[in-house]
Formats: structure tokens, C-alpha cells, sequence
């Protein structure tokens, strides 16, 4: 089962007490998390702290699952962070600004585990 | 054991210029007044992963050199690159963004800051329709209905409500939050959104469509408006604009909800209508919420030097600006710089995979006090002080208050300034060689 979800990222209070921190397993806690409303996250048939894929025309990203019933059906939230940013949207708009919220998305569970912050970024210098 | 009083902390754009620290042989051992992201910065000083000292990378890993080899190396890139963006100078004192910009002058370079992903369309959309603004202290003093438009203090700015708005208490608002509105437009239940009086649920990327359907019920055009726009019934609408009509003094703050989605800029520039509108009913103003302390300052002293805010191209001689074209994502994802310095951000960590992967394949010189994700993908690195803890310096406050920060205690590290002077100096060495 896959759920198409709008994605949106942004601080929290966690990864804005990370933001000097960010080599450390707390940042990781705190930013490496996908949240959907408990709704949702039963359709997907995933518990909190299970791992759920998240692609989008940029990329896909294996973060955590969180529950958040604040989030209205079908709004899926990452906190700012590499994880957030290898499947948002690097297109300004002729504006500057990237895509950072309201990229389609399709989430799902998987078995696979959140890369760490390093194992993350390695990728990019090996590309 | 020295206390050190009104001490400003240097995390978010509030500024807090209150802050008590306790000092014991070099070291914070006590903090007052600050909140999680303010504590954790002062906190972290001695706990988080500081970069000790200058390294290249050689084979693949980051190697410690001497200061000033690490200096000659990221010259060496500036004088060879034929693009170079420079990038981020926002954590930083205006003394030190003052050098970037000349360095950036001196080298022919694009230097952008973190606007770039977050107030930059705010910028824009006040060149397009203005920015009525206030000091926060205004807002204290004044403000009975508050609206948070797309931004989430609780957890951004945590003690901007109890200093400046909701919760504080001033001269004509002794009753606190008791005398005041708050209004939360957000797309979903935030902590923030918890606390408001009214909470009104956006569907996400139709701000605009909100902010035309406002201004259409404040100038008594309530017959073109729908039953139901962005999500929100029409009534729901008309109470609102009522609300914000009937205010003596009105401000609506907001942040990444409004310049991160859909019409990025034209949301801003919709915010700054709808605000010159309900002066001809009340007075109300609109404030940006600036997420790094001293973004603001960055836009101040680029417009005093430059006349533009961010975003300055300086290859042909002068300076050029046209965000969307001279962008730090933009000049990525076009791959088109072929070498980065980096100061005082993070794009490793806040830039998309596109922008990201281009990084990574050229010189990328970094200039921070600590370790991130930047740091996985950069070939020259240079440890620097802690400004408004270990250095002191000017910034500017999200109203645009300058606001002198104390250096607190003692250390080795060089500032921002310095290295950057220093730069300057290499640099020019170089070019005289040639
Ligand atoms: S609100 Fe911002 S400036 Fe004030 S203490 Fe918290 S992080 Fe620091």
C-alpha cells in the first residue's frame, strides 16, 4: 500500500536544539521522522518508530514513522534536514526559493532503517 | 564567580537581549531566562562537536593542517574559480558579513545568505508592495489582535510570545494575553495553534487564495467571495477580516508557511496588500519571522554596501542582483558555480539533493564552529569563534533592532572577521603574484 501525501518540512523545537549538535545521535532523533496522523499511519499499517519510504520526483528517504493528529488526512511533515531535503523540491520557480513544502509524495512502510547524518551525506560525495 | 546580565542570545531571530550567564574559569556553568534552542546553544558551547582545528581534505578525509595553510588552500580556490558563490554569513556579526562582502567584491563572487530559503521572497515581495512594519516593541506596547500566518513560535522562536506578543504585558496592553486576540493560520494543528483563540486551517499552498479572499471582505467586496476558499468557509472569512478590521493595532507575523509554498514571493507581497488595506480601517503592520539571529543584519549591511539585500552577483564588476537567476540554489542547480565558501549555515544540511549534489563535486571551503553536514562535503575547513558568546558584535533583531552582542568569555578561536580579513589579505597576495 502506498499513500500519496502532500510533504511539507520545517523546524521543530528538537531540531532547532540540535542545530549546533548536528553530528549527534539527538539530531538524528530529531529530524530523521516522517509525521502523519495516526489515520493514516494505520492505512499504512505502520506503528510509531517503524520505517516508512518517502519519494518524490527528487529522491526517496527512509525515515521513522511519527504520529502527529494535528496533521489534517494526507499531510505528511519531515523536520528540516538532509533527510527532508533529498526528497523535496530543488526547483525556485524563478523566485530563489526552493520547493521546501507541498511536494507529492508517496510513503510507504518498509523494513530498510534511516541512513545516519554522515552515511547520508557520504552519498553525495560519492555520487 | 562573574554574572553577567542581559546577556543576548544568539540562536533565533527574537534576540533575547536578557539572558544571565554565570561564568566559572572560561566556562558557561549557569544560564537564566533563555529557552530549549537559546540553552542549548549557550549549553552546547562546551558539549557539541566543535571543529578544533583547521583541516583539508587529502584522499578523501579531512586531514588537521596549520591555520595557515588551511587560509593559502581556500584563497587558492577563490583566485582559481571563475564562479564562486559564498554563502550563508547569517549566524554571524555584521562586522564579519561586512568582509564577506568585500571579499566577495574582490574575488568576483555571488554571495547569497540563508534568505535563500527562507524570508528571501519576503524580500522581494517588500520591494514589490513595501513592508509595513513596527518594533516589536510596538507590538508589545500596542498590539490587541496578533495572527501567527504560517509559522510555529512555540517551537521556532519559543519566547517570542511571552517577550513580544501574545503573553507580554505593555503600556497600553497591561492585561497580557487576556487583552489580546491570537489568531493561528496554519495548515495543521501546531503547538503554536493550540494556544490561539482562533485557529483557522489552511489547505496547503493556497495562502494566497485566503489572503485575496481577506482583502476582499476588508474592502466590502464580500459578494466575489466563494462559499469556500483555501478550505475555509466564507463566513469563517468575513469573521476574520472583522476581526482584524475592528483591531486597534493588528500585526500579522509569518514565516515558512507562507514564503516556502506555492506563489512563494506573491504571498508576501498579498500579506503587504492586505495589511495597507486594514490601515484604512485600523493600524496594522506585518513582521517576518527571521529564523537565524542575525539574517536580518545580513540584509541591512548587504543593502548599505550594495543596495540589494541578497543575492548579489559581483562577476561583472558590480553589483548585480536577480534572485531566481542569481540565487545560491540557483547558480547549484544550474551546476554553474565551480567553487562554495561557506560561513555561519548549513546548505549541506537545508539545501535540496539537486543543490546538495553540485556542492559536493566542487571545492566547497568551509568557515563554521562546528561539525555538520556541510562538513561531510567540504575540502578546506576553518574553525571559528562563537559569536555573541565567544566574540562580540552587532545583529540585527527580526524588526531590524540593532542589537550589540557581548563577548562572554575567552578563547583561541579566530572570529569570522578575522578569518575573513585574512582571506582578504591571501587573496590579494595571490593576485599581486600573478
Ligand atoms: S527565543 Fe530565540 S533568542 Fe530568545 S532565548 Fe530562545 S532561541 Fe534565544
Amino acid at each position: 500500500m502506498k499513500l500519496k501525501a502532500n510533504l511539507i518540512s520545517g523546524r521543530t523545537a528538537d531540531q532547532g536544539a540540535h542545530l549546533e549538535a548536528k553530528t549527534y545521535r539527538g539530531y538524528f532523533d530529531a529530524c530523521a521522522y516522517c509525521e502523519l496522523n495516526s489515520a493514516d499511519l494505520d492505512k499504512l499499517g505502520v506503528s510509531e518508530g517503524n520505517s516508512l519510504k518517502v519519494a518524490t520526483d527528487f529522491g526517496e528517504v527512509v525515515v521513522f514513522a511519527k504520529a502527529n493528529d494535528g496533521n489534517p488526512d494526507g499531510l505528511a511533515f519531515i523536520p528540516m534536514g538532509p533527510w527532508a531535503n533529498t526528497v523535496l523540491d530543488p526547483d525556485t520557480h524563478g523566485c530563489g526559493m526552493p520547493g521546501l513544502k507541498g511536494v507529492p509524495s508517496e510513503i510507504e512502510a518498509t523494513e530498510e532503517k534511516p541512513l545516519d547524518m554522515k552515511s547520508l551525506m557520504k552519498q553525495y560525495r560519492e555520487d | 564567580m562573574p554574572v553577567i546580565k542581559d546577556a543576548v542570545c544568539s540562536l533565533c531571530g527574537s534576540l533575547c537581549d536578557d539572558i544571565t550567564v554565570t561564568v566559572e574559569d572560561n566556562k558557561i556553568t549557569k544560564i537564566e531566562n533563555a529557552c530549549i534552542l537559546g540553552h542549548s546553544k549557550f549549553v552546547g558551547m562546551f558539549e557539541h562537536d566543535r571543529i578544533e582545528t583547521p583541516m583539508i581534505r587529502k584522499d578523501g578525509e579531512l586531514v588537521p593542517v596549520p591555520y595557515e595553510e588551511a587560509i593559502e588552500a581556500a584563497a587558492k580556490i577563490l583566485v582559481n574559480s571563475r564562479r564562486t558563490l559564498s554563502y550563508g554569513w547569517c549566524s554571524t556579526s555584521c562586522e564579519a558579513i561586512g568582509k564577506a562582502i568585500q571579499l566577495a567584491e574582490e574575488t568576483g563572487s555571488l554571495i547569497d545568505s540563508t534568505a535563500n530559503v527562507c524570508h528571501g521572497p519576503s524580500a522581494l515581495a517588500a520591494q514589490e508592495k513595501g513592508s509595513p512594519g513596527a518594533s516589536l516593541g510596538v507590538i508589545k506596547n500596542r498590539a490587541d489582535v496578533i495572527v501567527f500566518w504560517g509559522c510555529n513560535p512555540v517551537h521556532a522562536h519559543p519566547r517570542h510570545m511571552s517577550r513580544y506578543s501574545s503573553f507580554s504585558k505593555g503600556l497600553f496592553s497591561t492585561k497580557g494575553r487576556k487583552g489580546r486576540k491570537m489568531v493561528v493560520i496554519d495548515v495543521r494543528k501546531t503547538d503554536t495553534a493550540k494556544l490561539a483563540d482562533k485557529y483557522v486551517e489552511i489547505e496547503q499552498g493556497s495562502d494566497l487564495l485566503l489572503i485575496t479572499a481577506l482583502r476582499s471582505a476588508v474592502n466590502g467586496h464580500e459578494d466575489v467571495i466563494p462559499e469556500t476558499v483555501a478550505g475555509i468557509s466564507k463566513e469563517e472569512i468575513l469573521e476574520l477580516a472583522e476581526t482584524l478590521k475592528n483591531a486597534q493595532f493588528s500585526c500579522i507575523f509569518f514565516g515558512m508557511g507562507v514564503t516556502q509554498s506555492r506563489s512563494k514571493y506573491k504571498n508576501g507581497d498579498g500579506v503587504s496588500s492586505l495589511i495597507s488595506d486594514l490601515n484604512q480601517h485600523s493600524k496594522a503592520v506585518t513582521i517576518g519571522m527571521r529564523g537565524h539571529y542575525n539574517v536580518t543584519g545580513f540584509g541591512q549591511v548587504a543593502t548599505w554596501e550594495t543596495g540589494f539585500p541578497m543575492a548579489i552577483d559581483f562577476s561583472r564588476g558590480f553589483p548585480y542582483y536577480n534572485p531566481g537567476e542569481t540565487g545560491a540554489n540557483d547558480v547549484l542547480v544550474r551546476e554553474e558555480a565551480d567553487a562554495a565558501i561557506i560561513s555561519a549555515a548549513d546548505p549541506g544540511a537545508h539545501f535540496p539533493q539537486k543543490a546538495v549534489r553540485h556542492l559536493a563535486k566542487i571545492p566547497v571551503i568551509q568557515i563554521d564552529p562546528y561539525a555538520n553536514p556541510t562538513t561531510e562535503i567540504a575540502d578546506v575547513v576553518i574553525p571559528a569563534a562563537v559569536v555573541g558568546i565567544e566574540a562580540e558584535g552587532t545583529a540585527y533583531r527580526m524588526d531590524a533592532i540593532p542589537i550589540r552582542m557581548k563577548k562572554l568569555i575567552d578563547t583561541e578561536f579566530k572570529t569570522d572577521e578575522q578569518i575573513t580579513k585574512d582571506l582578504i589579505t591571501k587573496v590579494r597576495e595571490l593576485k599581486e603574484g600573478a
